[in-house]
C-alpha cells in the first residue's frame, strides 16, 4: 500500500531535501549569511546549508540554500481544479456542435491590454496548434476569429456582438502589476455589462500564471493553465453549449 | 539605439499597410539624419512562426528591411537587423541549425551590427534548462560576431526578471564571451556540412521568396501571411482612414528637409 503522505525527495527516501534561493537587501559578510540561514530556518528548513553567497553591487546578496524541511504533504487532501468534462476528439466536438447548434461555434481570440504575446492564444487556436494537438481552426465546426494582439476590450466587446460569439477566449501572459488579473476584471465587466446574463458569450482566459480556481472571482466562466491544449479547450466550450441548451 | 521596422506595425499592431510604409520610411529619415541605430523586429516572426519552417522569411524581411533602410538614408553600421534564437530544442540538431541562421545573416550583412534576439517560446518555466538554452544563445551570439546581443532571462515566462534573475544572466553572457568571445575567427562551417547546407538553403529559399513577392507585390504578400504567418490586407488595419492620395500641390517641408539634408 502506498502512503498519499509525502515530502521532498532529494537523495533518498524521506530524506526532505529541497534547494531556495532569494535575495537579501545586505552588502555579502558573515552577517549576511547567518541572516540567510536565519530566514531558511524560519521558513521551516532545518538543518539549512548556505552553500552560494554572492554580492550583487554593494547592497544585495544571492544566496542559495539547501535544507531539510519536516513538513508532510496528504496527496489525498490537496483540492484542484480537475476537469468536469469529458475530454472528445475533433470529430465528437463537431458532431456535438452540429447536434447543439445547428450551425458553427464562433469563437473569438485576443490578447487584451497592453500585452503582446500571442504564444498562448495562438497554439489554442491555429491550425498548427500545440502539443501535438491541431488548434480550433482545425475544427469544421468552429468559427475562429483571431483577433492578435493589444486588442482593446471595446474592440473584443464589439467584435463578439458582431460576429455574435459564442465564446471569447482571451490570453494573458504579461502579469507585471497583476496587469493579467486586472484586464481580465476589465474584460468580464464590459461583458456583463454588454450583454444580458443568458447570452454573454462563455468567457475563458488562459495563462502560465493564473490560478485555476480564480473564475468566480475574475467573472469568467473559466480558467486555463500552462499546458492547456487545444482539444481541452474545444471539450470545455462543447460542455458549456451542451449545459446551456 | 530605437525600434524601426518597416512592417512590425503591420504585421503585430494591425495598423495598416500603406500607412505603416509612409510613416515608418518618415521615422527611418528621421533616424538616418540623427545617426540612431534601427533595431528591426523579424525577431518576432518567429515566435508566431516556426523557427525552421520560417527562417527563410527571415532572412527575406531582413533583405527588405536593409533596402528600405538604405532608401531612407541610413548607413550600415545603424542596421541592426533582427533575428532570433527560437527553434524548438526538441528539433534534432537545433543548435546547429541556430548557429547556420545566425552566421547567414552574419555573412548577408557584414557590416551591420545585427540584433540578436533569446529564447521566448521555448522557456518553459523550468529556470534551469532556460539558463543553459541562454547560455547556447550566447555561444552563436559569439560565435556569429552578433553586435547588439539581447540578454535572456532564466524566468522567461514566469515573472518579470528579478535582481538576482538580471545578474544571473550577465554571468552567463559574461562567461561566454570571456570564454569564447573570439571563437568567431576560428570558426569555419565545413563547406557540405549541415550548417553551410542549411544556410544554402535558407538562402535558396529567400530567393523563391523574393522573386514571388516581385511578381506579386510586397503588399498582396503581406495580405497572404508570408511573414509571421500575420494576414494583413492592404485596405484593412488602423489607420486606414489617415491614409489619402498625394495631391498635386503636397507639401511637406519636413520630408523636403530631410531629403535634402543627405
Amino acid at each position: 500500500m502506498t502512503s498519499t503522505i509525502v515530502r521532498p525527495y532529494g537523495d533518498t527516501t524521506g530524506d526532505g531535501m529541497v534547494q531556495l534561493s532569494f535575495t537579501l537587501p545586505v552588502p555579502h559578510s558573515k552577517r549576511a549569511e547567518g541572516a540567510a540561514q536565519q530566514l531558511a530556518n524560519k521558513m521551516g528548513m532545518d538543518p539549512a546549508l548556505v552553500v552560494h553567497a554572492k554580492p550583487m553591487g554593494p547592497g544585495f546578496t544571492f544566496f542559495v540554500v539547501y535544507g531539510r524541511v519536516n513538513h508532510l504533504v496528504d496527496v489525498d487532501k490537496v483540492e484542484v481544479v480537475e476537469r468536469d468534462y469529458p475530454l472528445l476528439t475533433p470529430k465528437e466536438v463537431n458532431a456535438a456542435i452540429k447536434r447543439a447548434l445547428r450551425r458553427r461555434l464562433v469563437v473569438i481570440g485576443a490578447c487584451i491590454g497592453t500585452d503582446a504575446h500571442t504564444v498562448g492564444i495562438d497554439a489554442i487556436l491555429n491550425i498548427k496548434g500545440f502539443a501535438g494537438e491541431k488548434g480550433l481552426e482545425y475544427y469544421r465546426e468552429i468559427k475562429v476569429v483571431n483577433l492578435g494582439a493589444q486588442v482593446s476590450v471595446p474592440q473584443l466587446v464589439d467584435r463578439a456582438v458582431s460576429e455574435r460569439a459564442d465564446a471569447v477566449l482571451v490570453s494573458q501572459v504579461v502579469t507585471q502589476r497583476d496587469a493579467h488579473l486586472l484586464n481580465t476584471r476589465e474584460m468580464a465587466a464590459a461583458f456583463s455589462e454588454a450583454f444580458p446574463r443568458e447570452r454573454r458569450p462563455v468567457l475563458v482566459v488562459g495563462g502560465p500564471r493564473f490560478d485555476e480556481a480564480m473564475a468566480p472571482d475574475l467573472g469568467v466562466d473559466r480558467i486555463f493553465g500552462r499546458g492547456t491544449t487545444p482539444g481541452e479547450v474545444a471539450s470545455y466550450l462543447v460542455h458549456r453549449i451542451g449545459a446551456a441548451r | 539605439m530605437m525600434l524601426n521596422d518597416s512592417m512590425y506595425g503591420i504585421l503585430f499592431r494591425d495598423i495598416n499597410p500603406v500607412r505603416t510604409f509612409v510613416d515608418q520610411r518618415f521615422s527611418r529619415q528621421v533616424h538616418a539624419r540623427a545617426g540612431i541605430i534601427i533595431n528591426t523586429g523579424e525577431d518576432n516572426y518567429l515566435t508566431t512562426a516556426d523557427a525552421v519552417e520560417a527562417a527563410h522569411t527571415v532572412t527575406t524581411s531582413q533583405l527588405l528591411n536593409e533596402y528600405f533602410a538604405k532608401e531612407a538614408g541610413l548607413e550600415d553600421w545603424q542596421l541592426g537587423l533582427g533575428h532570433a534564437f527560437e527553434i524548438d530544442p526538441a528539433v534534432p540538431e537545433s543548435f546547429r541549425l541556430e548557429l547556420a541562421h545566425a552566421l547567414l545573416a552574419r555573412e548577408l550583412f557584414p557590416k551591420a551590427p545585427l540584433k540578436w534576439m533569446p529564447p521566448t517560446r521555448h522557456m518553459t518555466g523550468d529556470v534551469f534548462r532556460g539558463y543553459l538554452l541562454d547560455g547556447f544563445f550566447n555561444l552563436v551570439g559569439a560565435m556569429t560576431g552578433q553586435g547588439i546581443l539581447l540578454v535572456g532571462m532564466m524566468t522567461e515566462a514566469v515573472v518579470t526578471p528579478w535582481l538576482s534573475d538580471r545578474d544571473l544572466a550577465l554571468q552567463n553572457v559574461r562567461y561566454v564571451l570571456d570564454a569564447a568571445g573570439g571563437l568567431h575567427e576560428d570558426f569555419r562551417p565545413a563547406p557540405d556540412g549541415l550548417v553551410a547546407t542549411r544556410a544554402r538553403q535558407v538562402l535558396g529559399e529567400t530567393i523563391d521568396l523574393l522573386d514571388r513577392i516581385a511578381d506579386e507585390g510586397l503588399l498582396d504578400a503581406i495580405a497572404d501571411g508570408t511573414f509571421g504567418l500575420m494576414r494583413r490586407p492592404a485596405d484593412g488595419g488602423r489607420g486606414l482612414d489617415g491614409v489619402a492620395r498625394k495631391a498635386p500641390e503636397y507639401f511637406n517641408p519636413a520630408t523636403d528637409l530631410l531629403e535634402e539634408g543627405r
